[in-house]
């Protein structure tokens, strides 16, 4: 027996898409095997077959050698698979062992949960393969790293052989990071295999012993970690060449365009998100806002663009006060928003591309002529627009939602990059989006810098931040808790501060 | 592509926007009501095929029937277009009942006391009947319209408060002259909104009701208003990021809708009763909940369903005359279609066998 799964010419297609076409597959027992690819490659309509929630229309799927069809979850769970999805399935207001056992409680009496055995087992697990956590905490009241780490306890408290992780470092800090990966790490030490999948290059260097890479549908190929660098993975995965780096030239900062003084905004749930922060951001540079999410970084972007009302401190763009301001007014003033979720407050999906385009100026001349809008002129602005930033649409009528991630977000960049803008806040412009995306929206910030605009960018990818940004500012439970210069700021550095930890040396 | 075609393009652009939607199922809910429907009459033991054959002869078997259709579709066509217009604004006005019945009265009481030269005593009544419409529909928006989940409740308690509040006023000041029934005087001839012929209730509102139509279709597909208006409606969120004002738009919203009700009221009471006679709505306001749910919240479908609906309720009374079938069977008609159209997955599970293959892919 070489591998433990194997799938052979998979295929799976769904209406207008061929999802997988014909994919061999091979993991082998105790390796930490990396699936590669761009949004829609069919990584996860492969992972979603291994785990039996899709059946493949052709192809066969071996088990320790065995031919198997896996038609339900529960099929693939009693031979050894686990999955860990991306959002992760767990019941927030139930203690860790609780919702491991979740499905499988173990029984006293036939009918009542022996609770204490239950939290003695996931001791012995977790303390067997290294995963630090307390059965009897809550999961509401755990970080997002520990939850995954009750995720990866589920799948073994199930006898999972194989474990498969979707994306899971999208939400983990860089520390977080490099604990799941000694996880892994120790896990295929104790002969589990675990197949994990990203679209991040440099994961793949760090934790996999094997590469597969998908794209369109397509196996591209397989390869280990020694026989390739990343920009040659990275032509793999989108075909062409792509450049990694953001090429730009230093900064060269004008007036000061925003300026905040003492901002402190409440959240939704009422507690104080933002915390007495004073920034300045100066024309021609980016500034980028670190923290792990959900430290009052939606806030604050809230707060700026005028859609959340403040407890108290003053804003000025160019010099003029605009704390009282309603958010079309601060737009008019030339502030852009590219907002942090692009589907639930950048789009109307239900839009066609066109009037997706002029959603920020519908209301103005010549698009507006009072008693009249003039379609017309929309879809000559729109095509302009379309055309200059790329976005890949099958026309101007096609639906907003009918465009993947990427160029939805495009869309929203070639929106908000318009007319005389002094200010962009650019709230995550990368999330989910693909590589070759991902390269063309940093040209379009950096392009705008370049032309005077003053930028604040937020984003959880530190990579992107370090890239892109000239200055840095560490967002911590509300506070600015750090401020770097470009040159300053390592991933170390900004780790300990985004975990609210001393900067300085241990 | 030359100028005048593309000109073709953009001007078709919002009458295709205005038609888009789900036609098919609409059609096939009709279809699947009345094949159910002829199930219960089996069932009751009566011929479905005479039982069909009455209500179309009621509906459209003589002048007179097919003018009884058009004059019962009237106020749905207004009450239709009212649900349908806050809808597309992201807001169930489901107070269309109140809004009528308040809007039927101002615009009698107008018709009464209200004299001006020619025609404007006319329009007069009917901006009346607009203008209290609109005004029963603010209320509710102005107090809660912040959220619109508790509007949904807030407009449909304005129902019983408006209808009683007429009734009131009905009662204690505004009887009719040696009145023995609950109705005012007559409003003043020049107030009536006259009739096509003496013998049918069609009055010209069907003409203003079709006017209607073409008004809210432009104003939801050709104005900046209308844009916003539906942009708050699918996404209010994005719609604040972009700088519009959301509870502004859905003061607006719900005055229009208001209005549009309102109207629906004022035309009965000055086409057909040419006086307020209390409980003169026998669910007009409801009725076109179901119109403009029926025809997707498209203006120009509400002429079909509210002809349907028209049809169904003028052919109602043909069907009870002639084969002894209760009139509800007519009401359980329309409920199958209610239920069909809100539940599309039963009719698609009876029309395809393989529906479960049209499922859209995961996305990756």
């Amino acid at each position: 027996m070489d591998f433990i799964l194997e799938g052979r010419k998979v295929t799976k297609r769904f209406p207008g898409v061929l999802a997988n076409d014909a994919i061999d597959f091979q993991l082998k027992p105790g390796e930490v095997h990396a699936i590669l690819g761009e949004n829609g490659a069919g990584k996860s309509t492969l992972m979603n077959i291994f785990f039996g929630l899709q059946q493949p229309d052709s192809g066969k799927i071996l088990i320790r050698g065995k031919e198997v069809r896996l038609t339900h979850p529960a099929v693939a769970i009693a031979h050894g698979i686990g999955m860990v999805h991306q959002n992760l399935m767990l019941i927030p207001h139930l203690t860790v062992a609780e919702n491991v056992i979740l499905g499988r409680e173990p029984v006293r009496r036939s009918a009542f949960i022996d609770s204490e055995k239950a939290v003695k087992e996931i001791a012995l697990l977790a303390q067997k393969y290294g995963l630090e956590v307390d059965p009897t905490t809550h999961i509401e009241n755990l970080p997002l790293g520990v939850r995954q780490r009750v995720e990866i306890l589920k799948a073994l408290y199930r006898q999972a052989d194989i474990l498969i992780l979707d994306e899971p470092t999208s939400v983990l800090t860089p520390q977080e990071t490099k604990e799941l990966f000694a996880t892994l790490k120790a896990l295929a030490g104790q002969g589990k295999s675990v197949i994990f999948i990203t679209h991040k290059l440099k994961e793949v260097f760090e934790v996999a012993d094997r590469i597969t890479v998908l794209r369109g549908g397509k196996l591209i190929g397989s390869a280990t970690p020694q026989e390739k660098d990343e920009s040659s993975l990275a032509e793999m995965m989108v075909g062409r060449e792509v450049l990694l780096r953001v090429e730009k030239t230093p900064a060269q900062p004008g007036e000061i365009v925003l300026r905040v003084e003492d901002l402190s905004v409440k959240s939704d749930s009422g507690h104080l998100a933002v915390d007495g922060v004073g920034l300045e951001v100066q024309s021609g540079e980016i500034l980028g806002i670190a923290g792990v999410e959900g430290n009052g970084q939606s806030e604050l972007v809230e707060a700026l663009a005028g859609l959340r009302p403040l407890v108290k401190g003053r804003i000025w763009l160019k010099g003029r006060e605009i704390t009282e301001d309603p958010v079309r007014s601060i737009r008019e003033q030339g502030v852009g928003i590219i907002p942090e979720d692009r589907q639930k407050q950048g789009l109307v999906l239900e839009y066609p591309v066109d009037d997706n385009l002029v959603l920020n100026c519908y209301y103005q001349k010549p698009y507006n002529t009072g008693l009249r809008m003039d379609w017309k002129k929309v879809s000559a602005y729109a095509r302009e627009l379309v055309g200059k930033f790329d976005v890949r649409t099958p026309s101007l009528e096609a639906a907003a939602s009918t465009l993947s991630g990427g160029n939805q977000q495009k869309m929203i960049i070639a929106r908000e990059l318009q007319g005389g803008l002094k200010l962009l806040i650019a709230a995550q412009p990368t999330r989910g989006v693909d590589i070759a995306a991902v390269e063309f929206i940093h040209r379009q910030l950096v392009a705008a810098r370049d032309s005077g605009c003053a930028i604040l960018l937020v984003s959880a990818d530190l990579d992107e931040l370090m890239a892109l940004s000239d200055r840095i500012a560490v967002i911590y439970r509300g506070r600015i808790v750090g401020r770097l210069s470009a040159a300053e700021a390592t991933r170390w550095l900004l780790g300990r501060l985004m975990l609210g930890l001393d900067g300085s040396k241990e | 592509m030359s100028v005048s075609e593309s000109g073709l393009k953009v001007g078709a652009r919002g009458l295709r926007r205005a038609l888009k939607g789900d036609v098919a199922s609409s059609i096939l809910a009709v279809i699947a009501s009345f094949l159910v429907g002829a199930l219960i009459v089996l069932l009751f033991g009566y011929s479905p095929w005479e039982a069909y054959k009455a209500l179309l002869q009621g509906a459209f078997g003589s002048w007179y029937a097919a003018s009884q259709t058009l004059a019962n579709a009237t106020p749905l066509i207004f009450t239709g277009l009212a649900v349908a217009l806050a809808f597309r604004g992201g807001v169930f006005n489901i107070g269309g009942e109140g809004q009528l019945y308040v809007g039927g009265f101002a615009a009698a009481l107008a018709g009464i006391y209200l004299h001006l030269p020619g025609v404007f005593s006319l329009l007069a009544a009917l901006a009346a009947g607009a203008l209290a419409g609109a005004l029963w529909a603010f209320i509710p928006a102005i107090l809660t319209g912040r959220n619109p989940a508790i509007l949904v409740v807030t407009t449909i308690m304005m129902n019983p408060i408006g209808t009683l509040l007429a009734d009131y006023l009905l009662r204690y000041h505004f009887l009719g002259p040696g009145a023995t029934t609950f109705e005012t005087a007559p409003v003043a001839p020049a107030a009536v909104l006259p009739r096509f012929s003496d013998q049918s209730q069609l009055s010209f509102g069907i003409l203003l009701a079709i006017a209607g139509i073409g008004l809210v279709y432009y104003l939801l597909f050709h104005t900046a208003w209308g844009f916003e208006l539906r942009a708050v409606g699918y996404n209010p969120l994005a719609a604040k990021y972009a700088g519009m004002r959301s509870f502004r738009n859905t003061l607006a919203t719900m005055a229009v809708s208001g209005a549009l009700s309102g109207l629906a009221g004022a035309v009965v009471i000055l086409g057909v009763y040419q006086r307020f006679v209390g409980g003169f709505s026998p669910g007009y306001g409801w009725d076109g909940i179901a119109v403009a749910l029926l025809a997707r919240n498209s203006p120009f479908a509400i002429i079909l369903t509210a002809g349907l609906f028209g049809a169904l309720r003028a052919g109602g009374i043909n069907l009870n005359m002639a084969t002894n079938l209760p009139v509800d069977l007519i009401n359980v008609l329309l409920g199958l279609v209610i239920c069909f159209v809100a539940a599309p997955d039963i009719l698609r599970f009876l029309f395809s066998a393989n529906w479960r293959l049209k499922r859209r892919p995961s996305n990756d």
